[in-house]
This record gives structure tokens, C-alpha cells and sequence, in this order.
């Protein structure tokens, strides 16, 4: 059914609630080979964070309506039972979370977590495990291991909890890593280093990576891809390169002029996107980012009547969800946006 | 880790004694306050046909015209090398730990208290059990199955735990399980342990489940309220993506941080109930302290009452002690700040 490692297809996943539905994410499909980063670029609430969630399949049934199909490795998981995919999970696949302190248990030591991670998956006695936990922090660059290894979460600084948190992901070796804002909650000295470990881990293991953001200076760090989300869906898919030099959705611009760069001179000249992300109970009918849009009158008024759907852009394997025809996108980007942007 | 414990201890035994500075204060300051005078509190030591020279020698030799500080000096000295109190006919002896003597009976107050303790001991243990196998299991339950039938039921069966006092649900099962249904003991017939087990355990049943309903409601929605935070928490989460089984999960990564809180708030509850389950024991007749307490404050008997309370605040300070360096081997955050 799927060439590639993983395959998203027509992935729906919404939350029940008193106010009415919550779509989180709607129809979302995309693919990614081994040993490829995919980068999910999208403001809060634009159902990244779902995304993967839904992946992993930690999710309630009782209170989330999944839809759709996830291939990971030939295995469908939607349809998958809890009990199949709590296997893979931690396994075959693993996850990264922001904030390294929460998401840690503080009454555990960090190689007892990580010896529980391995020992969900693996017959071994805890030294074993114990042993195999001290290697991956070592791996992951903690100096003396074999001291800290009993050390709680609470005596490590953020850019060790984080290297921790990693050495727990890859512990039973995944072939697919997901990492929801990873660098968020550090320091931007540490962000260098732990992007630069991932990098490192990613070559060594030759897993398929994705790396949630709302950070572009990490996309252009890690990812092959980039797929931006907006209102639960995908707005525009290209390569790296592409999306920063030959973007075509408006609100990817509107992310590239709020991005601080460090080659620029003054911070207070970014551009932020107006607006506010849409309400994904009641999107905007037409497209969801039409409300926000400052070409949007130049659709003729179908931006506000016809959602848009995802078709071919300029750039190879390139996409967009636009109203506007491809030589319009390229002209607006290329004569208005663009020397906007270079000019900051 | 060691420091903390001599740090523990040494503020323990610091809060002990301005707690029975405290106590000793107001037992024999306020009675002045409100007009007594040496005279009228030596009259409770000797007959009401005393003149009022003997009276006046009593409260002398009894030390009631000395200084507070002097008289609370006495009272601790008693404890490590007992006291002699001499009221005029004869000299009663108080042998050392001696917690004060009682007029009323003539008796040192100490080993009064030390027959009492078994019975609120065993009342206090076997509600504690019950309390918290029934009331953290429930709570877990309630919060684990949040919304449905079973939890709303649990909920409104622990609003009535909590807000339903121990003199109704006592005397309400006294006459429905010992009076028309015979299961129970009726009221007043303890036995000791070590004079028949099970005689015992038949004597306390209801007393134990009576106890035990109110602290198990208010534990429970407290467990289930610490439940649905935790689970909510990141780490529950990364627990998940570990592919944990969802009742390791539950367990030991969500109900091991919900029960942390619990642990302070059982040791205050334990310790205060050490120090007499007035209610139950008034209900139920059970010689415990409780008991003890009140008959001494009816027949205004100020030794014996100074003396339980002293060893209900005993009972809640070491309880507190106890929690303070249980907590430390629980949370390691603890440990090491």
C-alpha cells in the first residue's frame, strides 16, 4: 500500500467537545523516507503537535475521532489495535518533548526512566539495562555517564535534561524519531548543541526524523522537507531550500518576515502576521487563511467563498493551497515580498 | 540527608516544647484571667468544707502563688524525676514521667493514659487501613472513569461521608447493625487485644468502618483530585510515548506523584487521631483518650486534661516528623534542597 517508510494519508483527527467539534487536523497527508528530516512548521493550535500525537497514538478514543491512514514500515496504525501500537511506540518510534523538566518524572532518576523505556520493549534484567542506559548517555555527550545516571531530572541543567530526554528516545534504536519544538525551552547556546546532536544521531541511526517548530532557524538547521500547517492543514510542502528561497503561500512569507535574524540589524522591524490563527471549531469558510490574507481581494472573491486545494507550486515536489495562479504567487514574492524582506 | 534529619528532629523537639509552654500557659492562665485565684483553684484539691486556712496553706505547698515560668519548670522537672505533692493529710507520690496528679482520683495521670492508648491505637490503625485501601482506591477509580456512573456515584456517597458527622453515622449504625441487625458490637464493649483478638476486632468493627467512611470520602476526592492532575502532566505523557502499558502508567508514573500530597495530609490526620478520636470513642464508649479527654474536662479535671493534651500535640508533632523524612525518601527533591 506505501512506498515510503511512513505515509500520512487523509489524516483527520478532531476533538469532541461542548462547543462543538475540534478539528485539529484536517486531511493532512505526507511521506518521508528513512534516514529524511520532515519539517512541521505552524503557529499554536495549527495541529502540529496533534499531529504527532496521532501518530505516536496517544490519543483517547473516547474523546478523539481519528480518521484516515498512517503507514509506518508497511504496518497500518490507524486501524491498528491500542495494544499493537503500544508496541511500536518507544520502538520503532519515538518522541522528543519540549519542555525537558515536565516531561520527565521528577520522583525517578533519570536512568531509571530511561532503563524503564528500554525494559518496556527489551527481556532484560535492570543490569543490563542499566548498562545500555549509561552508554546512551554517553552517547548523547552527559560527561560521566556512569556518575549521573542516578541523578534526577531536577539536578541536571535544561541542555543535559534535554540530552537525557534524547538518550530516552533513542533507546531501543527507532527508525522514526519525532521531535515536538525541541529546543524551545533552552538556551540559545544549548539549541546550537542539541540541534547538532540530533544531527549527529539522526546520521548514525539513519531514522526518519521530524521535527516539530514554530522555529524556521530550525527547520533551516535540520530539515530536508518543510511542511507548513495552518488551521489543521498543509498550506504549502517543498524542500528546505524552497521554502526559503521560492515560497508561494502568503502565510509562509508572513512566517519568513517574523523570523529574528541574526544578519539583520534591527529586531523591531519584523513584520508580524496580522491576525489571529483561525478558530478550528468554526474555520473561515473559503480559505482559512483568507481573514489574515493581505492579497486576498486578489482572488477575485473565491479566497472567501472556495477552500482551496493543495496543487502543484513552482518548485519540484512543491505545494501550495492557494487561490492565486503560480506566475502571481512567483511575481508577488519575487517583486513585492522578497526585497520587503532583504530590504529589514 | 543527615543534616536534614538532626534538622528535623531538633525543630520537632523545639515545637514541643513551645507547644507545651503553650498548653501549660493557658491551662493556668486563663482560669486566672477569668478571676480564679490561687484559693479557688487549690478548693478543687481539697473538700469543699475546708477553711480557708487550709486552703490557703494547699494552694501554698501546691505552688499556685509561685510564678507561671516556676510552676511550668516544676511541671517539666516532674516528667524526668516525678514529684511529691503534699495536700495537707497526706503526700502523694507521682513517680517519674510524671504528666501531673489528678485530685479528682487521686491518681498519677500518666498511667491512666498509658491503659487508654491501646484503645485509640486500635482504633486508629484499623480505621487508617481501611480509610486509605478504600478511599485512594475509590479515588483512583473515580478519576480513571471520570464522568461515568461509578464516579458520580463514589462522589456523592464521599459528599456524604465528608459532610455527614461521626454522632450521626455512629448512632445510625449502631441501631441498624449492632441493635436490629446483631453483626456489630453494640456500644460499650471493648476488649483488649491480648485478652481475646477476636473479641476485639468484633468490638472495634463498626467503630473502624464508622471512623474510617469519613476519612475514606475526604480521601478519596482528594485522591481523585490529585489523579486528574497528575495525569494530565508531560510526564504522563512521555510515560505514553515510552509504550508503557496504560496500568504502569496509572500507577507507577500517575498515582506515585497523586499520593506524595496525601502523605502530609494522613500524618496530621493520624497523628490528631493518636490523640483521641473524641467522637468515636463517645459514641462507640471506647475507654480510648478521647474518652479520657472529655470525662477529665467534665469533672474539671485539669491535670489529666493538660496531660492528654500534651500527648495528642506528642502524637501530631512526631507524625509530622514522621511525613517530614518520609517525604525526603519519597520526592528526591526534597532530599537534596
Amino acid at each position: 500500500m506505501a512506498e515510503n517508510f511512513l505515509e500520512v494519508k487523509n489524516l483527520k483527527i478532531s476533538f469532541p467537545t461542548d462547543d462543538g467539534l475540534v478539528k485539529s487536523v484536517n486531511d493532512l497527508s505526507f511521506s518521508l523516507e528513512r534516514g529524511k528530516t520532515l519539517g512541521i512548521v505552524g503557529e499554536s493550535g495549527s495541529g502540529k503537535s496533534v499531529t504527532s500525537l496521532g501518530i505516536l497514538g496517544i490519543y483517547n478514543k473516547k474523546n478523539a475521532q481519528v480518521e484516515g491512514e498512517i503507514w509506518l514500515d508497511g504496518q497500518e496504525l490507524v486501524s491498528a489495535s491500542d495494544e499493537e501500537r503500544r508496541k511500536l511506540r518507544g520502538s520503532k518510534m519515538a518522541m522528543i518533548f519540549q519542555d525537558p523538566l515536565s516531561s520527565m518524572h521528577p520522583y525517578y532518576s533519570v536512568g531509571r526512566q530511561i532503563m524503564e523505556a528500554y525494559r518496556v520493549h527489551h527481556r532484560v534484567s535492570k543490569q543490563v539495562a542499566r548498562k545500555h542506559a549509561i552508554d546512551m548517555l554517553g552517547r548523547v555527550g552527559i560527561p560521566q555517564p556512569s556518575r549521573r545516571v542516578d541523578d534526577y531530572p531536577h539536578q541536571f541543567s535544561g541542555g543535559m535534561r534535554q540530552r537525557a530526554m534524547i538518550a530516552m528516545a533513542l533507546v531501543n534504536d527507532p527508525e522514526l524519531l519525532i521531535a515536538d519544538e525541541p529546543t524551545t525551552a533552552l538556551d540559545v547556546t544549548v539549541q546550537a548543541q542539541i540541534l547538532d546532536l540530533m544531527h549527529e544521531l539522526q546520521e548514525e541511526f539513519n531514522s526518519a526524523l521530524i521535527v516539530i517548530t514554530h522555529d524556521l532557524g530550525v527547520v533551516a538547521e535540520l530539515a530536508d522537507d518543510v511542511l507548513v500547517m495552518y488551521g489543521g492543514k498543509c498550506i504549502e510542502y517543498a524542500s528546505a531550500a524552497t521554502i526559503f528561497e521560492q515560497p508561494e503561500h502568503p502565510y509562509t512569507w508572513g512566517l519568513l518576515g517574523s523570523m529574528p535574524r541574526i544578519d539583520r540589524p534591527q529586531m523591531e522591524r519584523l513584520v508580524p502576521i496580522p491576525g489571529l490563527p483561525p478558530s478550528l471549531i468554526n474555520l473561515p469558510t473559503g480559505c482559512a487563511f483568507s481573514p489574515r490574507c493581505a492579497y486576498e481581494p486578489r482572488t477575485g472573491g473565491l479566497g472567501t467563498t472556495v477552500p482551496p486545494e493543495l496543487v502543484p507550486a513552482g518548485g519540484s515536489k512543491h505545494l501550495v493551497r492557494c487561490h492565486l495562479p503560480t506566475e502571481e504567487r512567483q511575481r508577488i514574492w519575487a517583486e513585492e515580498v522578497k526585497p520587503k524582506l532583504e530590504a529589514q | 540527608m543527615i543534616t536534614y534529619i538532626i534538622r528535623r528532629l531538633f525543630a520537632a523537639l523545639l515545637l514541643l516544647f513551645i507547644v507545651s509552654a503553650a498548653v501549660f500557659s493557658i491551662f493556668y492562665l486563663v482560669p486566672r484571667l477569668v478571676g480564679a485565684t490561687p484559693e479557688t483553684l487549690a478548693t478543687r484539691y481539697v473538700g469543699r468544707a475546708a477553711t480557708p486556712e487550709t486552703v490557703h496553706l494547699i494552694a501554698e505547698r501546691l505552688g499556685f502563688y509561685d510564678p507561671i515560668w516556676l510552676q511550668y519548670g516544676r511541671w517539666v522537672k516532674a516528667i524526668f524525676v516525678g514529684a511529691d505533692y503534699n495536700i495537707g493529710s497526706s503526700v502523694e507520690h507521682c513517680p517519674a514521667p510524671c504528666f501531673g496528679y489528678s485530685f479528682v482520683t487521686h491518681q498519677p495521670v500518666w498511667p491512666d493514659l498509658l491503659d487508654r492508648l491501646p484503645v485509640t491505637l486500635s482504633l486508629a490503625i484499623g480505621a487508617a487501613l481501611l480509610w486509605v485501601a478504600f478511599g485512594v482506591s475509590t479515588g483512583v477509580l473515580s478519576a480513571l472513569r471520570r464522568g461515568t456512573f461509578l464516579d458520580r456515584a463514589a462522589m456523592g456517597l464521599s459528599l456524604a461521608g465528608v459532610s455527614l458527622p461521626i454522632f450521626f453515622t455512629g448512632l445510625l449504625g449502631l441501631l441498624l447493625f449492632s441493635y436490629q441487625l446483631g453483626w456489630t458490637a453494640p456500644g460499650g464493649s471493648y476488649t483488649p487485644f491480648f485478652e481475646n483478638p477476636g473479641e476485639w476486632f468484633y468490638s472495634l468493627l463498626l467503630p473502624w468502618i464508622v471512623l474510617a467512611f469519613q476519612f475514606s470520602a475526604q480521601y478519596a476526592r482528594l485522591t481523585r483530585a490529585g489523579m486528574l492532575e497528575t495525569m494530565s502532566e508531560d510526564y504522563i505523557r512521555t510515560a505514553r510515548a515510552k509504550g508503557l502499558r496504560e496500568r504502569d502508567v496509572t500507577t507507577r508514573h500517575g498515582l506515585r506523584a497523586a499520593l506524595t500530597p496525601l502523605l502530609t495530609i494522613f500524618g496530621l490526620d493520624f497523628g490528631l487521631l493518636l490523640g483521641g478520636a473524641v467522637l468515636t470513642e463517645q459514641v462507640f464508649s471506647l475507654p480510648g483518650l478521647g474518652k479520657f479527654a472529655v470525662d477529665a474536662i467534665t469533672n474539671n479535671d485539669l491535670p489529666k486534661v493538660l496531660g492528654v493534651t500534651m500527648m495528642a500535640a506528642f502524637f501530631v508533632v512526631v507524625a509530622n516528623l514522621i511525613v517530614d523524612l518520609l517525604y525526603a525518601v519519597v520526592d528526591p527533591r526534597v532530599r537534596i534542597s
